[in-house]
């Protein structure tokens, strides 16, 4: 049976106000609304539209933290995921640690293509999918607008969004593919799939079970909001501009 | 495809429909957490937070960038509906067996709570839409079910319901389109007025008083049975063939419901009326000249149309009260924005007290309503014998309240709310009808006075 497995992330409403915490230790979330990563969104969406063309069999969604990161396998499953695996932890998970986890669970499950989202609209990382790929030794196609599947010859096609244009890539399967904004448009849950999705299994896994250390390796000092933008100021003359490049703003 | 249109996905592409003045902090319109989980001290499963997650997602992302065009051009959105039945939204009450969704009365108060955010207009037209394949399922005959119920599951075929009269409003046991007796079934003449969806819909559920003898179940069941046979040699519906109008009786126990089809012969419609408000729906008159409506086609028993049509209606008060209940939300997420930017006297008008009084009291006045939308859904999920008192109290109270609370949002925008850029006046024109319809909260005052007097006052209040 060919699976892809789809890792998810609860992250903060793309909608929602963003306040930090008074001690500027990181962002405030009680009640805040939280929801799956938009990437991931369209990650699960690419796996299930795989599944549709029968490019693979199962789709399994993955998500890794404490015991609310269940919700958004819920919804992962209400969209139509088959099964979901809850890593359970309550340790601040860093991309590395992630990146591990995942490939620990790809050994396990054998999976023809992990499905990420590009990145986390809360970390802004962009890193786990490489790390990922790289841990396994698996080719890797990242911020895919296009993704087709040949089974039998067990290779990907993979249209890239890239500084330059699109790029379009060749791999072979297994591979690790991130999602970028283009490549599809997230299906809704559907009333009865969220009734059926009740009945849908999520096992459970620690990092120890899989032989991972997720202990944090990075120390965040300091999170602050933005500088307030203020007004622009209309210049006389390029003169003047340079001196305040130079002078004020500081950057020649 | 207007949802190809629609960009899902990421915050940089998605848009609420901002007004140019409010700035680039629109997006945080839509507040922390969906509205009300515990409202009324109930929780929700996680499939009903699924449920209304979905539903408000739907209505912010498919509805309310499209609602202001909706209503200023009087189109009726059949498209986006029949995406919305594609998530399970247009069968609400019909069992999955025949592509419905199989959910009860708090389930769909929560769905409509959130489709009502992002339109209103439309989200009451799928109240009455569900109302009437609810009926058809619950005392529609096992044919009768197999040949609609899919199609209004998924929204191939829009229905609606027809009570009112020109003559019959609040009395409206005293209607007077006629279903006189033939061979095969009956023949339906009258005029059925404030029709949401007339000469849109495909099925009419149509109560209509039975002229003649009334039958007993079997011999209605028989010549159904005929009819479906074809053979022509039918019995005749109803007494012989002297007129025996008087059998038929004046009040409530002849009267019957009736699923008419829109192509009938003798069906037509009126103009579409010119409308203050739930100007997304076509709302008119439906005519029946002599219309033949087949045996098969009776829903429940005859002289039982009455009570169908009330039993209707408690689910119908509740979703309209829910659907009060999630325009009015938006009123008030959309003048908390609003308070909160708009500087006068040197700040912002949120920071005055009488402000903040009126906004406190805007979110008081909402969640007690949604609080017993809420509660009066669970009523009539355990068939209580409380649903019908608390389902006239909720509509009652909420489409008042919630009607203040968009009104008052208004008056918090100032000149700005007067305009149709800002959407408030829109919310206020459409739920200014909820009071009216489905009963008027004059007509909930006589049911709840009515039934607190038939339940024992001392144990209910």
């Amino acid at each position: 049976m060919s699976k892809v497995l789809v890792a998810v992330k609860r992250v903060i409403d793309y909608n929602a106000r963003v306040r930090i915490k008074p001690d500027k230790s990181g962002v405030d979330l009680t009640n805040v609304k939280m929801s799956m990563n938009p990437f991931c969104e369209i990650a699960v969406e690419e796996a299930l539209r795989l599944r549709e063309s029968k490019a693979v069999d199962e789709v399994v969604a993955v998500s890794l933290g404490p015991q609310q990161v269940q919700e958004t396998l819920r919804t992962a499953l209400a969209m139509g995921a088959d099964r979901a695996i809850h890593v359970s932890t309550e340790q601040q998970l860093e991309p590395l640690a992630v990146a591990k986890l995942l490939a620990a669970l790809a050994r396990r499950e054998q999976p023809l293509l992990c499905l990420l989202g590009k990145q986390a609209i809360d970390g802004d990382n962009n890193q786990t999918g490489q790390m990922l790929a790289g841990l396994l030794s698996w080719p890797q196609a990242t911020f895919a607008s296009k993704v087709e599947l040949d089974k039998a010859a067990g290779s990907a096609k993979v249209t890239r969004e890239v500084d330059g244009g699109l790029e379009t890539l060749s791999c072979q399967l297994p591979a690790v593919i991130t999602t970028d904004l283009r490549l599809n448009e997230p299906r809704y849950a559907t009333l009865p799939n969220i009734m059926k999705a009740k009945k849908k299994s999520i096992a459970k896994l620690t990092p120890q079970e899989l032989g991972v250390d997720v202990t944090q390796q990075l120390v965040t000092l300091q999170v602050e909001e933005p500088a307030q933008r203020k007004g622009g100021v209309v210049l006389g003359s390029v003169a003047q501009l340079v001196e305040k490049l130079h002078k004020e703003a500081k950057v020649i | 495809m207007l949802l190809q249109q629609v960009a899902r996905g990421c915050c940089q592409l998605k848009q609420l429909a901002a007004p140019a003045s409010l700035g680039s902090t629109w997006r945080h319109l839509t507040a922390h957490t969906y509205p009300g989980e515990l409202s009324g001290g109930i929780h929700l499963t996680e499939e009903q937070l699924g449920m209304q997650a979905l539903a408000h997602d739907f209505a912010r992302e498919q509805m309310l960038p499209h609602a202001a065009q909706w209503d200023e051009q009087k189109i009726f959105p059949v498209e986006v509906m029949r995406e919305a039945a594609k998530l399970g939204f247009a069968g609400l009450y019909v069992p999955e067996e025949y592509g419905g969704s199989g959910l009860g009365r708090l389930d769909g108060s929560l769905i409509f709570e959130g489709l009502s955010y992002g339109d209103i207009s439309t989200a009451a037209y799928l109240t009455i839409h569900n109302m009437v394949a609810y009926v058809v399922n619950k005392f529609g005959s096992q044919a009768l079910k197999e040949q609609h119920l899919p199609q209004l599951a998924s929204l191939d075929k829009l229905a609606s319901y027809c009570l009112t009269e020109p003559g019959s409003g609040s009395d409206a046991a005293s209607l007077a389109t006629a279903a006189v007796p033939v061979e095969g079934g009956w023949l339906l003449s009258g005029s059925k007025a404030f029709i949401s969806g007339a000469g849109a819909s495909d099925v009419y559920l149509v109560m209509a008083r039975c002229q003649g003898q009334m039958l007993s179940q079997q011999e209605v069941d028989a010549a159904a049975a005929e009819g479906a046979s074809g053979s022509g040699a039918g019995s005749t519906v109803g007494g012989g063939s002297s007129s025996t109008n008087g059998a038929g009786g004046s009040g409530s126990g002849a009267i019957t419901a009736f699923l008419v089809e829109k192509e009938w012969p003798g069906v037509s419609f009126g103009a579409s009326e010119r409308k203050m408000g739930w100007r997304s729906q076509p709302t008119g008159t439906v005519n029946l000249d002599k219309v033949f409506v087949p045996a098969a086609n009776m829903l429940g028993q005859q002289g039982s149309g009455f009570r169908i049509a009330m039993h209707a209606l408690d689910g119908g008060r509740i979703n309209i009260a829910a659907c009060s209940v999630g325009g009015a939300a938006y009123c008030l997420d959309y003048a908390w924005q609003y308070t909160s930017e708009r500087q006068q006297f040197g700040q912002p008008i949120g920071s005055f007290q009488a402000t903040q009084f009126k906004l406190a009291d805007m979110a008081t006045g909402l969640e007690a309503s949604r609080a017993m939308v809420r509660g009066a859904a669970v009523a009539l999920d355990e068939q209580s014998p409380r649903a019908t008192l608390a389902a006239a109290m909720a509509k009652r109270f909420a489409t008042d309240t919630c009607y203040n609370v968009a009104n008052d949002a208004l008056q918090l925008l100032g000149g700005y709310g007067y305009l149709m850029d800002h959407p408030v006046e829109r919310y206020c024109r459409d739920l200014r009808v909820h009071s009216i319809l489905e009963g008027t909260n004059e007509i909930m005052r006589l049911i709840i006075h009515r039934q607190l007097q038939r339940l024992d006052y001392h144990h209910l209040v």
